[in-house]
This record gives structure tokens, C-alpha cells and sequence, in this order.
């Protein structure tokens, strides 16, 4: 019998106010794999997340979670935000916001239990956040507020970890850091997670999907000039890579055309990024 | 001082009017941490003014206006709720309309009651001089039922506070977890009607957790500091009114409101001293 697959979209359109976000989206994911979501602002990627979580109803066509209808599904997802959905100044210690997680998979009333602090001291841990445990959640940078942020996600005991843009507002050495972190988990859950830098992110994951309305989807080695120009509309600059991880090749790595906004070149201490 | 200590010893209506301000400094503190780190203060203003419309129709027909109060509060909690759940756009104009329509309708019945009319001013401004034993009775009850319900849902209360889109997608009850929370704003409110008035309540519900978040990282520890605060506040203006033979309320609500400025000013004095 074939696995049930982590997330199902057949068919898929969705529409806000008559203005078409998606149209006819199929994918599937399947277990332990590592789901890089790309595509131009404005192309669907949250949206399509949105569905997945249940927190839209898809126009046409059914989203399916873990067998399940996404609502049903939703407490085995570890969500993580693209931008904080809390205000900086609450006072909440690390430790508690992380706890937090838990809720949905531990007693409705009282307090915490020895098992929901276990969990999050472990997910700390293993999120490299332990050392933060009683800092107030106001004075973390962004990439530990990140970090904090896929712990609470993590102490859910999920099955699949959604991520929406997660080192959008961080710099690169950190954004590595959190990319090697989520390659380590991905080998125990599967991983979704949505950016609009192809080239960074085609070295991490283990299948790309190309959301701009409709969908491509593509291993990691099969991303050409093309497509890529397809999905964006418009010729975008290459750069040409040479992955240690996956041969060498044509990939781009910077993706986004320049009408996207500052191009974010690739930094000088990456190995392999070369002029055309 | 020793005046007040004296006279303390031998009035009964004194040592009523300080267990009343102890009292009302737990709801106080426990429910406005909330109101604070909710940011929902005009929401509680609303709800405070508009149950002078439940006192004058229970005052109308002979009842006990602080049950018509207890009445009137549940049901404008409801309103200002399902207001800021269902027109969020329109929730300031909405919320402004119930506040100044409920007094108008308590006014209008009080002014068409049978006999004397009610001292209006110890509705709108307390008098926690004229509290009676049954009156502190009902105070220790909504005490109780407000820690009950607080420590029972202390999760959802905080994830809901804290960070409603992921309370939601962790399976909480988002909209009725918001309503009983306004509920217990509501009670609090009429616990706080017999000391400061209906008028005055929002700044007893306000100002001592607002100065307590200034000093501490957690929610529970600001409960305790706002209740400590809450209760200088009504032992310390109760003192300084008797001496001075002033209106209570007002005495403690300026002592308050002082302590948050002097507070306020304090902070920002460190902050620029390290800066420098």
C-alpha cells in the first residue's frame, strides 16, 4: 500500500475576493522530505501555507494533512511564523514562550507539567537556545528569536514543520546556521519551508518547489536558467555554482530579478559562488 | 497617620472600607496584568461605564443595583466581545457607542425611579466608606471565582494574550478563551464599582499592573506586584482621605496615577543614565 503522504493539495485554486492567489496546485510531500516553497512576493507561498494549516479554505480543489482534513491535522504541524505574530515587549521568558508550544498535547488546565518542561528544555537544547532559557523574549536578536521560534514549534512533538520565510530578516552567517539546523531535523520530520532564494536554498533541501500561481515542481538538480525565468517572467541573473554537495552545474543563485527589490548578493565567504 | 490607626481601631466602616480596598487589589491585579498585556484598556473602560445601564434598571425596579451591575457588566462583555471578534474595523466606534449609551440608559432610569434618587456621584466615584459586610462577602467571592477560573485556565489565558494565531493553531478556543477573559474584566469591574466608582475603575485596572510590568519578566509575577501595588494604593488614599477629608476614590486613583508617572519618569532617568 502506498505511504499516506504528509500533505496532499489536489487541485487546488484559491482566490481572495475574485482575484486569483493559486490555480490548480497539485503536490504532494512525502515523509521525511525537504520541501524547499519558492517563488516571487506574491506568488501564493503563503497563502498555499495558509491552506495547509486550515487557516484558509482552498476556492476548489482539497488539501489533505497527515490523511486528514487540515484542521484535524494542524496540532501535528509545528508552524513558524515569518514574522513574530506576538508583541517584543511581553513579558514572557524564553522558557515560557517555548512551553507554550505544547498546548493542544498536554492538559487543558493547571499549569505546565515535568514532562511539557522536559520537552522544552530538550527542544532548547537542541535548537542551541538553552543558554537563553530566562531572558525575556524582547532582548533576543533576530536569529535567536528564530531559533526560539522553531523550538516552540518543535515542542509540539510535530510530524511536519512548516517554516514561512524563516531567515528573512537576519543575516547570512545566521542564516546557514539555521538552514544546517533545519537539515538536522529534517532527517527525523519533514520540513516545508518557504523562501525566495532558490539558489541559497537548493543546496539544503531535498526538492524545490516553484509556486508563481501555479506550480512547478523540480528535484534540486533539475532547476535550470528556464525555469526559473518562467517562473519569474523575466530573464534573472545566474550565477554559476559549484556544489560541493551536488556536482557542479548551472544553478542559479541569485534569483530574483531586479525588479524584486536590492539583490541580495551572494556573500564572499561561500564557497563555489562565481562570476558568469 | 496615627490618627487613621486610631480611628481605624474603633470604626467599623473603616476597617470595612480597608478589607474592601485589600480586597479589590487582588481582582485588580490579577485581571488588569491582563488588561495590560491585552492592551484591551479602552475595551474595559467601555465595559466599566456601560454597567452604570444595569444599575439604574435594577435600581428601577428595587433590586440590588450591584447585581443589576453584575448583570449588565456580563452582558456588555459579551457585546464589546463579539464587537471586536465580528467588526474588528469598526471596534473603537462601536465600543465608544456602548460605553456613553449605557450611561445615558442608567441615567434615564435612575432619573425615573420611584422615591429618592440613588447617590449617582458614589455610583460613578465609589464609596468605599458606605461598603457593608455583605458587601465584602460578595467582593471575596469574585475573588475566589476570578483566582479559580485564572488558575485553571492560566494556559490559554496566556497563549491567548501572548500570541493568539499560534494559541489557534495549537487547537485553544481563541474566541471563547477572549470572551471569558472579558467576562472576568466584567466581575472585576463591578468588584471595583463600591471602591473607586465606575468612572475610576479603569485606572485601578490599568495602572498598578502597567507599573509592575515595568520591573518584572512574567505574567504570575506581575499578578503579585500589581496586587501589592493595587493594595498600597487603596490602604495608602483611604489613610490620606481620611486624614484630609476628601473623596476616597480620587485620593487612591491620584496616589495611582502619581506612582505610575514617578515610576515612568524613574525608569527613563536609568535608561538615559546607562545609555550615557
Amino acid at each position: 500500500m502506498e505511504p499516506v503522504p504528509v500533505i496532499k493539495l489536489e487541485d487546488v485554486s484559491f482566490a481572495y475576493d475574485g482575484v486569483g492567489v493559486l490555480e490548480g496546485v497539485n503536490l504532494e510531500v512525502g515523509r521525511r522530505e525537504f520541501l524547499g516553497l519558492v517563488g516571487p512576493n506574491g506568488g501564493g507561498k503563503s497563502t498555499l501555507l495558509k491552506l495547509v494549516l486550515g487557516l484558509l479554505a482552498p476556492t476548489r480543489g482539497r488539501v489533505s494533512v497527515l490523511g486528514g482534513s487540515p484542521a484535524a491535522g494542524r496540532r501535528r504541524i509545528g508552524y513558524v511564523p515569518q514574522y513574530p505574530s506576538f508583541s517584543r515587549d511581553f513579558p514572557i521568558s524564553v522558557r515560557d514562550c517555548v512551553a507554550l508550544g505544547r498546548l493542544g498535547r498536554t492538559r487543558p488546565f493547571g499549569g505546565f507539567t515535568a514532562r511539557d518542561r522536559a520537552l522544552a528544555a530538550e527542544a532548547m537544547r537542541e535548537t542551541e537556545v538553552a543558554g537563553l532559557a530566562e531572558r525575556p523574549i524582547g532582548t533576543l536578536s533576530g536569529g535567536q528569536m528564530q531559533r526560539v521560534l522553531v523550538a516552540r514549534a518543535l515542542v509540539s512533538e510535530p510530524e511536519v514543520l512548516l517554516l514561512d520565510e524563516p531567515t528573512a530578516n537576519i543575516d547570512q552567517r545566521v542564516e546557514m546556521e539555521i538552514f544546517d539546523l533545519l537539515k538536522h531535523l529534517s532527517e527525523r520530520l519533514t520540513v516545508v519551508v518557504v523562501s525566495h532564494d532558490v539558489g541559497f536554498i537548493s543546496r539544503y533541501v531535498t526538492r524545490v518547489a516553484c509556486l508563481n500561481r501555479t506550480l512547478m515542481c523540480h528535484a534540486t538538480e533539475e532547476l535550470t536558467g528556464e525555469t526559473i525565468s518562467a517562473l519569474y517572467g523575466q530573464p534573472v541573473r545566474m550565477i554559476r555554482h559549484a556544489h560541493a554537495d551536488h556536482g557542479s552545474g548551472t544553478h542559479p543563485g541569485a534569483t530574483r530579478p531586479a525588479s524584486q527589490g536590492p539583490h541580495r548578493d551572494a556573500p564572499p565567504d561561500r564557497p563555489g559562488d562565481l562570476p558568469p | 497617620m496615627n490618627e487613621f490607626l486610631q480611628a481605624l481601631s474603633q470604626h467599623a466602616f473603616l476597617q470595612h472600607a480597608l478589607a474592601a480596598g485589600l480586597l479589590a487589589s487582588v481582582g485588580c491585579g490579577v485581571v488588569g496584568t491582563y488588561v495590560v498585556v491585552k492592551r484591551i484598556a479602552f475595551l474595559a473602560g467601555g465595559i466599566a461605564h456601560a454597567v452604570l445601564g444595569g444599575m439604574g434598571v435594577a435600581y428601577y425596579l428595587g433590586a440590588d443595583p450591584l447585581w443589576g451591575a453584575l448583570a449588565a457588566a456580563l452582558v456588555t462583555a459579551f457585546l464589546v466581545g463579539w464587537v471586536s471578534l465580528r467588526w474588528r474595523q469598526h471596534e473603537d466606534t462601536l465600543v465608544g457607542a456602548l460605553w456613553a449609551v449605557g450611561m445615558a440608559v442608567g441615567v434615564l432610569f435612575l432619573s425615573r425611579a420611584p422615591g429618592y434618587g440613588p447617590d449617582l456621584m458614589s455610583y460613578l466615584f465609589g464609596n468605599i466608606l458606605m461598603v457593608t459586610r455583605e458587601d465584602l462577602y460578595l467582593m471575596a467571592a469574585i475573588d475566589g471565582g476570578i483566582l479559580l477560573v485564572v488558575g485553571v485556565l492560566y494556559k490559554p489565558f496566556l497563549a491567548v494574550c501572548f500570541d493568539d494565531e499560534h494559541a489557534l493553531l495549537r487547537g485553544v478556543r481563541v474566541e471563547l478563551v477572549y470572551l471569558l477573559l472579558l467576562a472576568l474584566v466584567a466581575v472585576t469591574v463591578v468588584l471595583l464599582i463600591r471602591v473607586v466608582g465606575l468612572i475610576l475603575v479603569i485606572a485601578l485596572l490599568t495602572l498598578p499592573a502597567a507599573i509592575a510590568a515595568q520591573y518584572v519578566g512574567s505574567i504570575g509575577r506581575m499578578m503579585l506586584l500589581a496586587t501589592a501595588l493595587g493594595a498600597t494604593f487603596t490602604s495608602g488614599g483611604l489613610a490620606l482621605s481620611y486624614g484630609a477629608d476628601l473623596p476616597s476614590g480620587s485620593v487612591i486613583i491620584v496616589l495611582a496615577g502619581l506612582a505610575y508617572l514617578a515610576s515612568t519618569l524613574g525608569r527613563e532617568a536609568v535608561r538615559r543614565r546607562v545609555l550615557r
